[in-house]
């Protein structure tokens, strides 16, 4: 039993010290919680995506208050209850619809930038899995949302998303209907991914981002040089109040204080989409009912599935199948197909370097044309870029292990 | 420096995305039909017009449409109406000022060919283009006076209300009363417009039009739970919507939120003409004009989109609050970093 001061008032500083231990926790998580001082904005992406995640927490907490999840209701409850009568709903409705797309964007430019910093390698790698961890989440998430309004879109990407899972020629139609509930989509569909949307998803996603901040205490976040130093000694330096030489800061407040502001900067972005341009965020095809004896001309995902729905799509069924399994797992491969020792921004690797401009270059033209009509030449053009997307993945550890150590 | 330049990397590429996934794939995915400005160029031009014969040859509309703003009942309800035709006829009241001119007096002497709808309900009926032009004529005058008459009613409604806002305490200046008026005036005659020209057909949940009407208020019975009115009024509409569903194919669909679920473009030029967004659709040309299509999209941004003037009002002041935010923070940051480098 530990030793606890009689006299100490409840709430004290003292009191609270000796149950909780407040000052080695601020310590540890905060105060002296060393960052590289070597580093851009684009290490603020994760402070922006946890408030981006918080504004979808709360303006879906106000949003699951008037929410009907029920087939004949859905779409009134959330067109009409919240957008005309809920006092400002529509504004909790448009956060909430802007920042489940912002928050794919900021994703992605969070993994490109490990990707290009070389943030995944050597002793970083839980760091990168439990962020892949989070992106299937996030992904589950988004689908299981896009569900909710019960519009057209909804209707019939829930019916193709959930016929993915038939296998193409193992014709699992059972599985199908297993994870439906009925033959089609329908009430039990809609109850039930209103809960994975509300319940077990969220809670995966605030598990998995403790478990993400957990991964980086040990191994520290990366720098702009991917350059490996002492922690322990470099802060010493900053404690002794060699600022000035020291290579790290303390989390709170110095790193805090650019986070913040890079977060200001953001969110009048978030804002200015959320009043002035919420409209590439909801799809139109989304505003009109679901009707299962009509197809839509288009069905094609949110913009943020496009590049994997691209790789789905131009093969025939079987083999679109295995390359969209291997596009969903193989960016989990990366620390281990990655066999080079260098930690260092892509620009100073080599032929990396253009692997992941060509990566990024091809996802961006799979993005494309995952929205745009099967039709030549852009069901060509698809084509082309899905092969070239499996080649460089297949290609990295060949590339990766003649390259030269630095 | 740096920190700019990976931006400009960033946004760059961020601006390529969002130009691929919305204008460039919706230019791709959505033909492009030449809006023509209700002009309606491939009908014939029409003579000029003279109201007071044009009154005699509208005699013979009343056989099937009401004329209010003339005190001419229909000759039959909605339901006897849709029995016999398909459809419930308009009121006529405003066709002079909805239709254009050009179109009406056309669609007069050949309803069929002028609507482009192969089983238009309506039969030819004017012998001849000048006796259109001279009911055309005699329309444009009713619809003046159907305008006055919403005017005044609107008005009438809009002041009592002005009025009891007044009698409950709350302060409401000149500019404000007149602003309610004004409003109150142009809500109605939206309406009036979407009533006229797509209400029979169409009905729009969120403001509680149905193709019979407004949805009547009635009141449950206190005891049950019971509401035969409703009920009534529901079965009415059910069979009206059966035969509507028969005499177009199917059931033209609701417009409460058209205006996100279609582009403005895409619904000017479709009102405009029909078959050029959606070939062998069973809506007919309706021959709007310019006015009676503003008329009607306001009518529809009213219901499919309630919240603009409020998200255009909030946006300063949330936008405001985070640039005042941003240079906060800046600040912070700033003195932060002050003799890190």
């Amino acid at each position: 039993m530990a030793h606890f001061d009689e006299n100490a008032k409840p709430f004290s500083h003292k009191w609270l010290n000796e149950r909780l231990a407040v000052d080695t926790l601020k310590r540890v998580l905060s105060t002296e919680y060393w960052i590289p001082k070597n580093i851009n904005f684009l290490w603020a992406m994760g402070m922006v995506l946890a408030a981006t995640f918080g504004m979808l927490l709360i303006s879906g907490i106000f949003l699951l208050m008037y929410y009907q999840p029920n087939t004949q209701l859905a779409f009134d409850s959330v067109n009409y209850t919240i957008m005309s009568e809920v006092g400002y709903g529509w504004l909790w409705r448009h956060i909430h619809g802007v920042g489940a797309s912002v928050v794919f964007l900021i994703i992605y430019i969070h993994m490109f930038t490990g990707i290009y910093y070389g943030s995944y390698k050597r002793g970083r790698e839980l760091i990168w899995l439990s962020g892949m961890l989070l992106f299937v989440a996030f992904s589950a998430e988004a689908f299981s949302g896009y569900m909710l309004p019960w519009g057209q879109m909804s209707y019939w990407a829930g019916m193709v998303i959930t016929n993915l899972f038939s296998g193409g020629s193992l014709h699992a139609t059972g599985l199908v209907e297993w994870i439906r509930g009925d033959y089609v989509p329908s009430q039990a569909f809609l109850n039930r991914f209103f809960m994975l949307h509300v319940l077990l998803i969220p809670l995966a996603i605030i598990g998995l981002i403790v478990f993400h901040f957990g991964t980086l205490r040990i191994p520290h976040v990366n720098n702009q040089d991917g350059e490996e130093f002492d922690f322990d000694a470099e802060a010493e330096k900053w404690k002794a109040g060699q600022k000035k030489e020291s290579k790290v800061i303390p989390f709170n407040p110095v790193f805090l204080s650019k986070d913040v502001f890079v977060m200001g900067v953001y969110f009048i972005l978030f804002f200015f989409l959320v009043f002035y341009n919420f409209e590439f965020a909801m799809d139109p095809v989304n505003f009109d009912p679901a009707n299962p004896l009509k197809t839509p001309t288009h069905i094609y995902p949110e913009w943020y599935f496009l590049w994997s729905y691209e790789i789905l799509r131009p093969f025939s069924t079987n083999i679109g199948l295995i390359a969209f399994a291997f596009a969903q797992v193989i960016f989990f491969a990366l620390p281990f197909l990655d066999r080079s020792p260098n930690v260092a921004p892509a620009s100073r690797r080599g032929p990396f370097k253009y692997w992941f401009w060509i990566l990024l270059v091809d996802m961006l033209i799979l993005t494309f044309m995952g929205k745009l009509p099967p039709v030549k030449p852009w069901g060509t053009i698809g084509y082309v870029a899905a092969v070239i997307f499996i080649i460089l993945w297949i290609a990295l550890p060949f590339i990766t292990k003649s390259e030269k150590k630095l | 420096m740096k920190d700019l330049k990976i931006l400009g990397i960033v946004v760059a590429f961020a601006l390529i995305l969002y130009y691929g996934v919305e204008p460039f794939a919706h230019s791709q995915m959505h033909k492009h039909v030449e809006f023509k400005g209700f002009k309606y160029k491939d009908l014939k031009d029409i003579p000029k017009g003279d109201p007071k014969k044009g009154e005699t040859l509208a005699a013979s509309c009343a056989g099937c449409h009401s004329i209010k703003a003339a005190g001419m009942k229909a000759p039959m309800d909605a339901m006897a109406s849709s029995a016999a035709y398909g459809v419930n006829p308009p009121d006529l009241s405003l066709a002079g000022k909805m239709l254009d001119e050009k179109f009406f007096a056309n669609f007069l002497v050949n309803p069929a060919k002028v609507t482009k709808s192969k089983h238009f309900a309506m039969p030819p009926s004017a012998g001849s283009l000048q006796d259109a032009a001279d009911i055309v004529a005699y329309f444009k005058e009713v619809a003046k006076k159907a305008e006055e008459t919403t005017e005044t009613e609107a008005k009438k409604i809009a002041n009592e209300k002005v009025e009891k806002l007044k009698k409950s305490g709350i302060k409401v200046s000149d500019s404000q009363s007149k602003e309610i008026v004004s409003k109150t005036v142009k809500n109605a005659k939206n309406k009036e417009a979407f009533v006229f020209a797509c209400g029979r057909c169409h009905a729009n949940r969120y403001g509680k039009w149905t193709q019979l009407g407004d949805v009547p208020k009635t009141k449950p019975d206190i005891n049950t739970g019971v509401d035969l009115a409703k009920i009534d009024f529901q079965k009415n509409l059910g069979a009206y919507q059966i035969k509507l569903a028969k005499y177009m194919g199917k059931l033209p669909p609701d417009l409460s939120i058209i205006v996100r679920a279609r582009s403005e473009d895409y619904l000017k030029t479709f009102v405009e003409d029909p078959q050029t967004q959606l070939p062998g659709t069973a809506m007919p040309r309706v021959g709007l004009t310019n006015e009676g299509y503003e008329e009607v999209l306001g009518y529809l941004e009213s219901t499919g989109d309630p919240s603009k003037e409020k998200r255009e009002s909030t946006a300063p002041w949330v936008i405001g609050f985070f640039v005042i935010f941003t240079l906060l923070a800046y600040g912070w940051y700033k003195s932060q970093w002050k003799g890190l480098h």
